[in-house]
């Protein structure tokens, strides 16, 4: 168990070895997200810029006029949420070269509560012209998308969270935008996660498995560019589908899977997300229950639609 | 040097050709432009992607049609193109659009933003090691954005000095005068609290506006520069009226009869 903010961070430091156009810019949370450890490697490239992210935002825009790869991050409800018009206007208008950190996205963040929880950070980075939108699913591929934003030209939105989750990949396999990852082959259901909901719709697997059931499982880690063909492949093979994020239904990872199939292969999906509403105080684990977010759910969806079909 | 008459005569003429846009913050920045493009500003029209030049965001992008004929004057493009202002599959957009238009550095529209991206710029430059200067243009009226004001802590606070800042001050914004609507004074006093140096000028006074850009400092400097909303125009100055609003063909040839 490694919490994807600690792949981020390492990607970051290998990021910064490999390129010195990396540029690292902190609002105030670098301890909490653990940017700290660039300004110790490279203090000449880090800048924390205090509680102002439209400022992190514009820095970020002129740095990247300027030929530089800067990464800024701190929580994902303000990184993209207090920023949006300058992400909008003044990096994704220009496509600019910056690198959006989501820290403590979704309900990682637990007891923090509702304000602190980014539950509509995919909808409004998606819906940008020319910014591509990396949600990582363990440390290791959270290390991965860092290095990968390097080749991708244009903005880059990385989305991870505060705690600890199972890991699923080695260090070195690689993330490709545009591609997900099917993790599991079956054939008579199919589920589409992303970030921290991949390893529990992993365990969604193992218990329909002891019910008989043979279920797909695909790592939707780049929900824009979105992997088209892994989901057709997905839509031919099963006859339910399933979606899985920490996340608001409407925008996020089931909106960009139905927006797709709805044009090219109608196909009934089942959400499982957070369903127009705030989250609430707890350890991440009983908000997760609480909006709906468990194995249970989604295996239990996967059971009553094929019942009923 | 242009005359400022050719550039107050471009707006006017790009703006009714378009039949919308924003001639009151455009004339107030003319003779400030063309300080900075014919006197200030190391550039080379022929090289606009020079890594070595100096920068200028116009953080007030309704401003764009005297950037626009400024721009066109000093040889980026050719001053034909200024009639196909705000005109559809034109370089030319409403607001700066720097993808399609050599010479801008920056696009710009939605205010408050234009000096965030000038510091981030400048830090640019100087971890390049580069001399290059930004210049960031804010209209007063936009001082109201509260990101120009993170901005303006932060540029003193990482001791950035290869930024200068200009204020169109001409007093009056979209609905009524800034005083009314929400005033923004004492800009001076705000500014020197935040670390910046303040140089105050007649903003269409040529010697007045180069001896402000001279000011002796180690710290960023802010220019604030008194302007008319609409000068040289009798009928629009002053007046929130012309903040957003073309001349007709009438109105126009009075205007243009009044430049010369």
């Amino acid at each position: 168990m490694k919490a994807t903010r600690v792949g981020y961070v390492e990607g970051l430091l290998d990021a910064g070895e490999r390129d010195s156009r990396v540029i690292v810019i902190d609002g105030d949370v670098s301890r909490s997200t653990g940017t700290v450890a660039f300004q110790d490697r490279f203090p000449g490239r880090f800048f924390n810029l205090g509680i102002a992210e439209q400022n992190m935002a514009e820095y970020s825009a002129g740095l990247a006029l300027a030929g530089f790869i800067p990464f800024y991050s701190t929580y994902a409800v303000f990184a993209t949420g207090r920023a949006w018009d300058q992400i909008r206007t003044s990096i994704c208008n220009m496509n600019l070269n910056v690198r959006i950190g989501g820290a403590h996205s979704g309900t990682s963040v637990g007891p923090d509560g509702a304000t602190h929880q980014a539950l509509e950070d995919i909808a409004v980075t998606r819906v940008l012209p020319n910014m591509t939108v990396l949600v990582p699913a363990d440390s290791n591929q959270t290390r991965q998308a860092v290095l990968s934003s390097l080749e991708i030209d244009g903005p880059v939105y990385i989305r991870y969270g505060r705690n600890p989750v199972p890991q699923i990949y080695e260090r070195n396999t690689p993330v490709v935008p545009g591609r997900g990852r099917l993790l599991r082959e079956g054939k008579h259901a199919s589920i589409i996660a992303a970030g921290a909901m991949v390893s529990i719709a992993l365990q969604a697997a193992e218990m329909l498995k002891k019910q008989g059931i043979s279920v797909s499982v695909a790592d939707m880690i780049s929900i824009k560019p979105l992997d088209t063909e892994l989901i057709l492949h997905m839509a031919k093979t099963s006859e339910v589908i399933v979606t899985a994020e920490d996340h608001q239904v409407t925008g996020g990872l089931y909106g960009a899977v139905v927006e797709f199939l709805a044009e090219h292969s109608p196909h009934r999906v089942i959400p499982v997300g957070v369903n127009n509403r705030f989250g609430c105080s707890g350890t991440p684990e009983e908000v997760l229950k609480h909006c709906g977010l468990t194995a249970e759910i989604i295996s239990g969806c996967v059971e009553k639609a094929l019942k009923k079909w | 040097m242009i005359s400022s008459r050719i550039i107050r005569e471009d707006i006017l003429k790009m703006i009714h050709r378009a039949g919308s846009g924003h001639p009151g913050g455009s004339l107030s920045l003319v003779e400030v432009l063309i300080h900075l493009y014919w006197k200030e500003m190391r550039i080379d029209p022929s090289n606009p992607n020079w890594e070595d030049r100096d920068r200028l965001i116009l953080s007030k992008g309704h401003g764009a049609p005297a950037l626009y004929s400024i721009l066109a004057r000093r040889g980026f493009f050719p001053p034909a193109s200024l009639d196909s202002l705000r005109k559809f599959g034109s370089d030319l957009q409403g607001h700066p659009h720097m993808q399609s238009l050599p010479g801008l550095d920056c696009s710009t529209g939605s205010l408050g933003q234009g000096l965030g991206i000038a510091a981030g710029l400048a830090l640019g430059l100087s971890l390049k090691k580069s001399d290059a200067r930004v210049f960031c243009i804010l209209g007063d009226g936009e001082l109201q954005e509260g990101s120009i004001w993170e901005s303006a802590m932060s540029i003193p606070n990482l001791e950035q000095k290869n930024i200068v800042a200009v204020i169109d001050r001409n007093r009056v914004q979209l609905d009524d005068s800034v005083k009314n609507i929400m005033p923004v004074e004492p800009l001076a006093e705000k500014w020197r609290a935040f670390g910046w140096t303040v140089a105050n000028c007649n903003g269409h006074d040529s010697q007045e506006i180069e001896r402000a850009f001279a000011t002796p400092t180690d710290r960023p400097l802010v220019i604030i520069a008194d302007t008319i909303k609409g000068k040289g125009v009798s009928f629009m100055e002053d007046l929130a009226l012309w903040h957003g609003k073309a001349p007709d063909r009438d109105q126009l040839h009075e205007a243009l009869k009044e430049l010369k």
